[in-house]
């Protein structure tokens, strides 16, 4: 009940803003966005059941106990009541008891880390499916996806099959980004070290638009990417294009790839090496530098002790030991020579104009 | 002269730091200039310098030092408010082919500024500036615990100030929005002065602001009148202790996270970068751990102020009085536990997030019970319409929407849809201009005629009331929709034509905001212009309840003659209730604190300290962190901070004024 009036109230809300079909959020194409919504209108609804008589009353007593009344109840010692104090704070405490129940079990159930247990409302996920995994990769500015499953890859543009339960792994080169869309599941933090996951599913071919949703610097406003569901069949023919468009994603390709760029146009690989992903994950893209994962290993077996134990630098190779750093790390600035000093894109602002 | 010698006296500093070619910032430097130089002519031509220094800027009376916070915010307001018309007007005319009129450069040093200067620069020092002017006249203190280092947190929250704009004309603000974030922070991303400007302004204002929390908590603890349990203390020096508990506890996590990140950036430390082991992510923690509680730290003693207001004009007691005071410590305690709900999508695990989310929510119960207390208070209440309880109406209605949109914000899945999109920009504005701002005009409003001794024009009063609530809903309802509509923040640039029409809607409420500003200048020049009808002389122009009320209008240097006796929650009601009459002798003399400069001068070798390690000038940020040390240390070795005024002059203030108080109904 409080779902269709909510779902009312929205749609009402946006017909008359004439946004309808373009907000997104509200009326998204795949199922974890469309629970995500549902729950939204939920909760508004839930809350509706306080605020509405919150701003009525406010109003009501507003215009009844003002000065110019002369017939209202006027009594200026009125400030206690037990009953009242009890509706007063069990009012919002059982609203938000009913939303921490939902609150609870929607997190886990909604968890991006969780695998799908259906594409559709009512439709589980068929025994034999076999999920798509995708690897996103943010990079400045632009959207990397590498289809591991397919050996294809692709830049600001990402397909999808339409029912097919999708498993997205997400880092980042080096800033804290946030890989957004909105039609198919919301967001989640791209960042640099760290693998994110995202299960979903789109539900209805067409194009839509993905976003970087955490600000980057430079370029971030024009990092988006393009989002195409297609019908099984389409999508085959989609892979096939990609496959015969030539152009191959290798380490060598994708150091020139992370280079920072604005606007780049949509682009597609034929083929994607195995293990880039691992290589941004790791922070090795460069020839050379070591990965963090060896790293670790390495620091962990030739440690000292018990790599499990608390005590503090159990388990850490002493300094004396540890390799040299690989890679420039930047100069800070009590290091630098007078000469250096000037140096530093803050007297290079850009071309003036634009 | 060599380039390394100038190099090594001026750091990178050079001709090219300042924009010459910049025509915005050319013509606002022009603006600036002249609109100075008018005021230090006249200030000279009327021989002010000598009266400001002696009676306002080495003042520690917390009356005054009251006023120049507040002073200082309204003229931050201005700029950040100005930035925040840029953006409007950029994001308006920005769509497809046409880039607007600011490129990223610029428009994302806008939004840094915007947001950096607003909490740092205008809602901290309106609260800091209130609170101190009320609070101790509330209390019925003479002044804070600790006057000089009431004047030295204003002097370094000055110059944390005064840096921030520095850097519009004199290399560049920071790009990278107001919370800096790591690892674009980090000197690897950003390697200009934006970030050094950044932190140094706010590692300067935030000592100040810490200090100043401190000297609130001594003074409400210590320093209440006789009678005066904790149990008989208003709502807002309640509100006002809690909101300085939060702040002396979290400060510390931004300045130790804002201090790792400098070691960063100067030492070549790897606390926060990705390679060498450093955790960014750590970073996030430690800013939300202290600016989530930080949004307490500001909405705390607004909600005070909404608390003394509506009882006042509703002529009633405050309705659930100690309700209303648990509420406040329970929001207090709550506030620390529930900084990662700016990160939910970072993907903590589906149980920390629904322990964070579950208790972000749980605040919103307190918070409830003090909209049902505002409203019964309300009830049965003889309600004047003057514009302090408007503003307190208005805020009733706004603010409920923010909270709704917060708790939907709190829920998990429900922040996977819109974290970081403008609905949430939306909402933090609702609650920070309906919940917050809306407080701090309606205190303004309330408390000007103690302040200087006449009520601010209600004409333009009602112009800028209007102009802020309408022009708040015209400007944010289409960026609730927007954000709907997947819109994420930040962006200075659109593809999507649709959406221009919202931006254009948005744009025009903040002009309707802007009326709402100038609508305030207004209502204090043409109260200025008509103090001699405006006067209150009675001391207690709104029939007020507390004991601030009882003293005159503006309260002479020492606030009270006779410290008074505390029997009643509403003291000052309770006093005209039983027929109090003012004494007209007995008086004896009064001890008070000295003025000093110590304060201005620390805080202005803080601010080189601050330009010079900006600015890579080493020779220069030594010698005034020495200087620091020498005066610092010099100051304790000042013996003269003390003098009594005689009980003769007392008796002669309280003669004059005597006969123009009122005394009770």
């Amino acid at each position: 009940m409080k779902r269709a009036a909510g779902l009312l109230l929205v749609t009402a809300l946006s017909l008359l803003l004439g946004g309808c079909e373009k907000m997104v959020t509200m009326f998204p194409t795949g199922d974890i966005a469309l629970q995500q919504r549902n729950l939204i209108l939920f909760s508004v609804g839930v809350m509706l059941l306080i605020i509405v008589p919150v701003i009525v009353l406010t109003v009501l007593f507003a215009y009844r106990y003002r000065w110019s009344n002369p017939n209202k109840v006027y009594d200026p010692t009125f400030d206690h009541s037990t009953k009242l104090e009890l509706v007063i704070w069990s009012c919002p405490l059982l609203i938000i008891i009913a939303l921490s129940v939902v609150t609870w079990t929607s997190t886990h159930l909604l968890d991006p880390f969780r695998p799908l247990d259906r594409i559709a409302p009512g439709k589980p996920v068929p025994v034999d499916a076999k999920p798509l995994n995708v690897q996103a990769v943010a990079l400045d500015w632009k959207w990397l996806f590498i289809y591991p499953d397919l050996g294809i890859a692709t830049v600001n543009e990402l397909a999808l099959p339409v029912d097919v339960p999708v498993r997205f792994a997400i880092t980042s080169s080096d800033q804290f980004n946030t890989f957004y869309a909105p039609t198919l599941a919301g967001m989640i933090y791209a960042m640099p070290t760290m693998r994110s996951e995202l299960n979903a599913v789109l539900n209805k071919p067409g194009e839509s638009w993905g976003y970087s949703a955490n600000y980057t610097g430079r370029g971030y406003s024009d990092m988006r990417f393009k989002l195409r569901g297609f019908e099984a069949a389409d999508f085959d023919g989609w892979v096939a294009e990609t496959r015969a468009a030539g152009g191959s994603l290798d380490q060598a390709k994708l150091i020139e790839l992370i280079k920072p760029s604005e606007k780049d146009p949509a682009a597609r690989f034929a083929s994607a090496d195995a293990g880039l992903f691992d290589r941004v994950l790791n922070r090795c893209v460069e020839p050379g530098k070591p990965c963090m994962v060896d790293v670790m290993r390495r620091d962990m077996e030739r440690g000292g002790g018990d790599p499990n134990s608390h005590h503090m630098g159990a388990g850490m190779p002493s300094g004396r030991e540890a390799e040299p750093l690989i890679g420039d790390r930047p100069k800070p600035a009590l290091e630098k020579t007078p000469e250096e000093k000037g140096v530093g894109p803050n007297v290079t602002a850009p071309a003036h104009g634009h | 002269m060599t380039d390394a010698v100038s190099k090594t006296i001026f750091g990178r500093l050079g001709w090219e730091s300042f924009p010459i070619h910049e025509p915005i910032l050319l013509g606002t430097f022009a603006v600036v200039v002249l609109l100075g130089l008018v005021i230090v002519g006249a200030t000279t031509y009327f021989r002010l310098w000598g009266y400001l220094w002696k009676e306002w800027f080495t003042s520690v009376d917390h009356k005054k030092i009251g006023i120049m916070y507040i002073i200082l915010a309204i003229i931050m307001l201005l700029r950040g408010f100005a930035d925040a018309l840029m953006m409007r007007a950029q994001q308006a005319i920005a769509f497809g082919a046409n880039e607007g009129y600011l490129n990223s450069h610029h428009y994302d040093q806008i939004f840094t500024a915007h947001g950096t200067i607003m909490i740092f620069f205008v809602a901290i020092p309106l609260v800091v500036g209130i609170v101190n002017f009320v609070m101790p006249l509330q209390i019925g203190a003479r002044d804070v615990a600790f006057p000089f280092l009431n004047n030295l947190s204003f002097w370094l929250t000055v110059a944390g100030a005064i840096l921030t704009m520095v850097s519009l004309f004199v290399g560049e603000f920071a790009r990278t929005g107001w919370l800096s974030y790591a690892p674009l922070a980090g000197l690897a991303y950003s390697p200009d002065t934006g970030v050094d400007y950044y932190l140094w302004s706010l590692q300067i204002a935030g000592v100040g602001t810490t200090l100043s929390a401190i000297n609130m908590v001594a003074t409400v603890i210590k320093m209440r009148a006789p009678g005066m349990t904790m149990m008989k203390m208003p709502v807002f020096s309640w509100t006002a202790l809690c909101s300085n508990v939060l702040a002396i506890a979290i400060f510390p996590a931004l300045t130790a996270a804002f201090f790792l990140l400098m070691l960063d950036r100067y030492v070549g430390t790897a606390f926060f970068t990705n390679d060498l082991g450093g955790a960014p992510m750590m970073y996030w923690n430690m800013v939300w751990i202290w600016g989530h509680p930080e949004v307490y730290v500001l909405v705390l003693p607004a909600f005070g102020i909404y608390s003394e207001i509506t009882s006042t004009f509703s002529g009633k007691r405050l309705f659930g009085y100690s309700s209303m005071v648990y509420a406040t410590v329970v929001i207090t305690i709550l506030a620390y536990l529930v900084w990662l709900h700016h990160f939910f999508t970072m993907g903590a695990g589906p149980s920390v997030n629904s322990f964070f989310g579950i208790a972000t929510m749980v605040i919103s119960i307190p918070t409830g019970a003090k909209i049902f207390n505002w409203l019964f208070t309300m009830y049965r209440g003889n309600i004047r319409f003057e514009l302090p309880m408007m503003w307190v109406v208005a805020f009733m209605i706004t603010f409920v929407v923010g909270g709704m949109t917060g708790v939907l914000l709190a829920i998990p899945p429900a922040d996977f849809v819109l974290h970081n999109s403008l609905f949430l920009v939306a909402h933090f504005h609702n609650t920070i201009i309906g919940g917050v701002v809306f407080g701090l005009f309606a205190a303004m409003v309330y408390w000007f005629p103690k302040a200087f001794g006449f009520k601010l024009d209600p004409f333009w009063g009602k112009v800028a009331f209007w102009g802020w609530v309408i022009g708040y809903w015209v400007a944010w309802t289409p960026i609730y929709v927007v954000g709907l509509m997947g819109t994420v923040r930040r962006v200075h640039h659109f593809d999507d034509p649709s959406l221009q029409p919202y931006f254009i809607v948005a744009a025009v409420g903040g002009v309707i905001i802007l009326v709402g500003i100038l609508g305030f200048v207004m209502s204090i020049v043409m109260g200025f212009v008509k103090r001699e009808q405006l006067r209150d002389t009675t001391g207690d122009p709104w029939d007020g309840r507390t004991l601030e009320w009882s003293t005159s209008s503006p309260p002479p240097p020492y606030n009270f003659a006779l410290t008074p006796v505390v029997h009643d929650l509403d003291a000052w009601y309770d006093m005209k209730a039983r027929g109090y009459e003012r004494p007209a002798d007995g008086f004896r003399p009064i001890h008070m604190p000295r003025n000093t400069g110590a304060g201005v001068i620390l805080a202005g070798l803080a601010l080189v300290l601050g330009f010079a390690m900006v600015w890579y000038m080493w020779w220069l940020a030594a010698l005034s962190f020495v200087g620091l040390l020498v005066v610092a240390v010099g100051h304790t070795f000042n013996f003269k901070r003390d003098f009594f005024i005689p009980a003769g002059d007392v008796a002669a203030t309280e003669a004059k004024r005597r006969p123009l108080l009122g005394v009770g109904a």
